[in-house]
Formats: C-alpha cells, sequence, structure tokens
C-alpha cells in the first residue's frame, strides 16, 4: 500500500459518520416521505402541504421569516457601520457587546420575552403605570417575530460587520475624493462590497427562522402554527412519521430555493463573492 | 446648520442607534437577572430580596442532571468531532482534488440543513436500525453535526501547510508520526482548538437536534427548559439563566484577554 493510501485511511472514521449520520438518515426521510403507513409508494405525503392549515403553516412560515430576516437586515446594516467606524480600542469590546448574548442559550432568552410581553407581564405593568395603552401582542404572530429577530440579529449582525471591516479604506476615500457623497459611497462602495456578508447574513438568520417550533410555541402559545410546529407535532403527538418526513422533504425544497435564490442575487449582484 | 454641529448630531445619532440596539439586547436578560432574587413567585410584584430559588435551583435534582448531561455531551462530542475531523483532513489532503470536493460537499449538508431535519431524520434512522432513543444516540447525533465545525476550521490550515518541513522530518529519519506532532501538529493548532470551542459551543446550544433524538429519559438543559416553560413560569430558570450569563460573561471576557495578550507578544 502506498504512503498515501495509507493516510486516505485517516478519513475512515468520518466517511462512517457522514454514512451513518447524514445520508443513510437523508435516504430514511425520503423514504418515509415517499411512502405510506404500509410502505407502498405515494405522494400524498408531499401534497399534503397544499391542504388548508398545511399551506397556511407554511405561507405564514415564510412571511415571518422574511419579515423577521428583513429587520435584523435594516437593524444590523447600520450597527456594522457604526461598529466599522469606532475607534480602534474600543471596536474589539463594542463587537463584543453586540454579539455576547449570542452565547447564551437560546431557549432563555426567548422565555425572558415571555416574561416581558406577557398580559401581566413587565412592559404592561410599566405601560399601566405611564397611563398609556397596553401592549397585548403576545400568542401573536408579531410576538414570534420579535423573538426570531432578537434570537437571530447577532447572526446578521457578525458576518455584515466582518464584510464591511474587510473593505480596503482607501476605496472608500477615492470615492469621497471623486466627489461622491455619502449616499453614493454607501450605494456604490459599502453594500457592493458587504454583500457576501449580507448573504450569509441572510441565510443565517432566514433558515432557522423558517424552521422554528420552538419560538412560536413559547410566544405564539399554540396559536401561531408555523410549518415547523405541525411538523414537530407529526413526530411527537400523532406520530404520523410519513406526513412529517413528507412535510419535512417539502421545507427542504423552500430551503434549497432560497439558497440557490440567495446565490443568484448575490452573482448578480457585483459578483464580490471572494 | 454648521460642519461641528452637524458632525455633533451625527455622533448623537449613532450613539443613539446604539443605546436603543443594547437596550434591546440586554433588557430581557437583566429582567429575568432582577426576578431571580424577587421573593415571590409572581413575577408582576416586587416582594423583597432572597436567593430562595437560587437555592432551589443548586437543589433540584432534575437541573443539576440535565447540567451534568449537557456538559459531559458537549465535552465527549466535541473531543470525537475534533479526532474524527483531524483525521479526515488528514485523509482528504492525501485525496485527489475531485473527491475531496464531493467531500466537503457532503461535509456542508448538515450545517446548511435546517436543524429539524437533520434531528428528525437521525431520530427515524435510529429507530428504524431498532436503537432506542438515550444518552449514546443524543451524543451520536452532536458528534455528527460537531465535525463538520472541525473540518472547516482545521481544512483551511492544511492547505496552508509547508509540505516540504514534513518531507524534511522524514529525511532527517523522524517516524510519520513523530514528525506529525513535531512538525505539522504546531501549525495547525489554532484550527484545532477553534473547532474544538466551537464545536463544545455549538453541542451546549443545540435544542431542536437533542430534541429529537433525546429518549424519555434524558434531558439536557436545553430540552429541560423547553419542556419547564411550556408548562408556567418558573423563576428557578431565572436564577439558571443569571448564573449562565455570569458565566458565559466570565468565560469570554477570559479568553478575550488571553487572545489579546497573545497578539500583544
Amino acid at each position: 500500500m502506498t504512503k498515501s493510501a495509507i493516510k486516505r485511511l485517516f478519513s475512515g472514521p468520518f466517511l462512517a459518520f457522514i454514512l451513518c449520520g447524514t445520508l443513510v438518515p437523508l435516504v430514511v426521510i425520503a423514504f418515509y416521505g415517499f411512502t405510506d403507513r404500509s410502505g407502498a409508494f405515494t405522494l400524498d405525503n408531499i401534497m399534503a402541504i397544499a391542504g388548508g392549515h398545511h399551506a397556511q403553516a407554511l405561507g405564514l412560515s415564510l412571511a415571518l421569516a422574511l419579515i423577521s430576516t428583513l429587520i435584523c437586515l435594516l437593524l444590523a446594516f447600520p450597527l456594522g457601520l457604526i461598529l466599522k467606524d469606532s475607534k480602534i480600542g474600543k471596536k474589539g469590546f463594542m463587537v463584543f457587546v453586540f454579539i455576547l448574548p449570542m452565547w447564551m442559550n437560546f431557549l432563555l432568552r426567548t422565555m425572558a420575552w415571555q416574561v416581558l410581553l406577557e398580559k401581566n407581564g413587565i412592559i404592561n405593568i410599566a405601560l399601566k403605570s405611564l397611563g398609556l395603552p397596553l401592549l397585548d401582542i403576545i400568542n401573536t404572530p408579531a410576538a414570534v417575530v420579535l423573538g426570531m429577530v432578537y434570537d437571530y440579529l447577532p447572526f446578521m449582525v457578525l458576518p455584515i460587520y466582518n464584510a464591511l471591516i474587510k473593505i480596503d479604506h482607501s476605496l472608500i476615500e477615492a470615492a469621497y475624493d471623486l466627489g461622491a457623497g455619502k449616499g453614493l459611497v454607501l450605494r456604490k462602495v459599502l453594500i457592493p462590497l458587504s454583500v457576501p456578508g449580507i448573504v450569509s447574513g441572510i441565510t443565517m438568520v432566514f433558515v432557522p427562522s423558517l424552521t422554528t417550533f420552538a419560538i412560536s410555541t413559547m410566544l405564539g402559545g399554540g396559536k401561531v402554527n408555523l410549518i415547523g410546529n405541525i411538523i414537530e407535532q407529526e413526530f411527537t403527538v400523532s406520530s404520523n412519521w410519513n406526513l412529517g418526513a413528507g412535510l419535512s422533504l417539502v421545507m427542504m425544497i423552500f430551503i434549497v430555493i432560497s439558497m440557490a435564490l440567495i446565490e443568484k442575487f448575490d452573482r448578480e449582484g457585483e459578483g464580490s463573492m471572494i | 446648520m454648521t460642519k461641528k454641529s452637524r458632525r455633533t448630531a451625527s455622533a448623537f445619532g449613532k450613539g443613539l442607534y446604539l443605546t436603543l440596539i443594547l437596550l434591546f439586547l440586554y433588557l430581557p436578560i437583566f429582567t429575568l437577572m432582577v426576578l431571580s432574587f424577587n421573593d415571590g413567585k409572581t413575577m408582576s410584584r416586587w416582594t423583597g430580596f432572597s436567593l430562595r430559588w437560587y437555592e432551589e435551583m443548586f437543589a433540584s435534582r432534575t437541573i443539576m442532571e440535565a447540567l451534568g448531561n449537557t456538559l459531559t455531551i458537549a465535552f465527549w462530542a466535541a473531543t470525537a468531532a475534533t479526532v474524527v475531523g483531524l483525521l479526515a483532513c488528514i485523509g482528504m489532503s492525501a485525496m485527489k482534488d475531485r473527491s475531496r470536493l464531493v467531500l466537503m460537499g457532503i461535509n456542508n449538508i448538515p450545517l446548511l440543513n435546517a436543524d429539524i431535519v437533520t434531528g428528525i431524520s437521525i431520530m427515524m434512522t435510529f429507530i428504524v436500525c431498532g436503537i432506542s432513543l438515550n444518552y449514546g444516540t443524543v451524543l451520536f447525533s452532536h458528534i455528527t453535526f460537531c465535525i463538520p465545525y472541525v473540518i472547516l476550521s482545521v481544512m483551511p490550515k492544511f492547505k496552508q501547510l509547508e509540505s516540504h518541513t514534513y518531507e524534511a522530518a522524514l529525511d532527517l529519519g523522524a517516524s510519520p508520526v513523530y514528525a506529525f506532532f513535531k512538525v505539522v501538529m504546531p501549525d495547525i493548532m489554532p484550527g484545532v482548538v477553534s473547532g474544538f470551542l466551537l464545536s463544545f459551543t455549538m453541542s451546549v446550544d443545540d435544542f431542536v437536534i437533542t430534541h429529537f433524538t433525546r429518549g424519555a429519559g434524558i434531558n439536557t438543559l436545553s430540552t429541560l427548559i423547553y419542556s419547564q416553560v411550556k408548562v408556567g413560569i418558573r423563576p428557578t430558570l431565572y436564577a439558571l439563566s443569571t448564573v449562565i450569563f455570569v458565566l458565559v460573561l466570565v468565560v469570554l471576557v477570559i479568553v478575550n484577554i488571553l487572545s489579546n495578550r497573545k497578539e500583544e507578544n
């Protein structure tokens, strides 16, 4: 056996893990998705997505995921710009402060919003004592969006900041020297050059928002049914694996489509992927 | 407006923006911290300072068991993933470009796929194979989703490696194993360490995959929190989140200081 053949053997355990932990499970979920309880081939589990409350849940999930991704982007980009311009000595600390919550368990962070938003929660007590109208968004889609934005905002901030910080400062100065105003520099230099960061931020917020079931359970109080909740219930409550697997496959299709769209958009917009 | 006053106005606007986002990020966490010291069970009234929720938390067997499971699973998953990932990088660096690209592509699947799909598919595979869900199945799933992080941190270091130094060591009579540990290992060590730490954090933070691959008997902190929050408000969880926040803060500050000192040297 040659030396490099021996070396290649080292990836054996890895191959075993991708086989048993990634590839075989994908085959299993696909098998269940395309068969019925007796094991006969069927497309019913896939087509079930078109049925009333499934389609509604998928639509709601897509809408909420889009809204929260957009809000995260709108909050994170200015933040990234400000952090990029902050003084060198302070920079590390500032970024640290904005990323820190990411390291705390997201269920605890979601629970915090539950406590704040309750009908008799902290926010409403404060509003009542000020004589202001009460905030009644717990158990509504608005609360779920709030939870998503809160939980996933750092995932948007970090890649955007990393992309902005890599931009060569002389490019920005050159644009100013050539007479560009602030808006033009933003449109023609800063945004195009940070597209890779924006794209990875979008995927890191959109995919978990689209597929979550914990946030919608905790802040939606069982009244906001996302596609994640429906799939989870098929496995834990109704134990209809075939339907759950079929709906999961549909959800995967949406993830793949959104990634393809993002990639395409990224390539058209400047092709600045490095 | 003069140029100077415009500049102060813009600095003020930036400061305000940063403050608002900081409030948004930290007010919820600080609210939990304050409530964790509240004597009463209701959160709407402050009934006096007390440490009873902390005592209850440390006395709770379920919480302590879940904490133990979280930490041991994270440690073993990160260790196993680091070893498997490192071996995989050694193996892949000897492969043809095409097979390496295919493997790297498959390696990305768990990263890109939704956690819920990963969790469900692994759970179904276990049950189809007749393996009952327990601590071991959770550990296996965690190793599976940690390996990609290790490979993504270690592989770039392998690409930067100077292959001549390793060959020179062999020519000078070092055995391959000795040469690997003396010559290659020091260069890839930063990647190995960050792969381990990344895996550890990902494992501690995971909820979805654990939720599906654990049996009825075992809990990690994430799954315990989820099941308790669904039932109702638990002040012991406020205490727990305060402890976790302070721990995370301390660890990250120490890591930051250490890495800053290293850079200065």
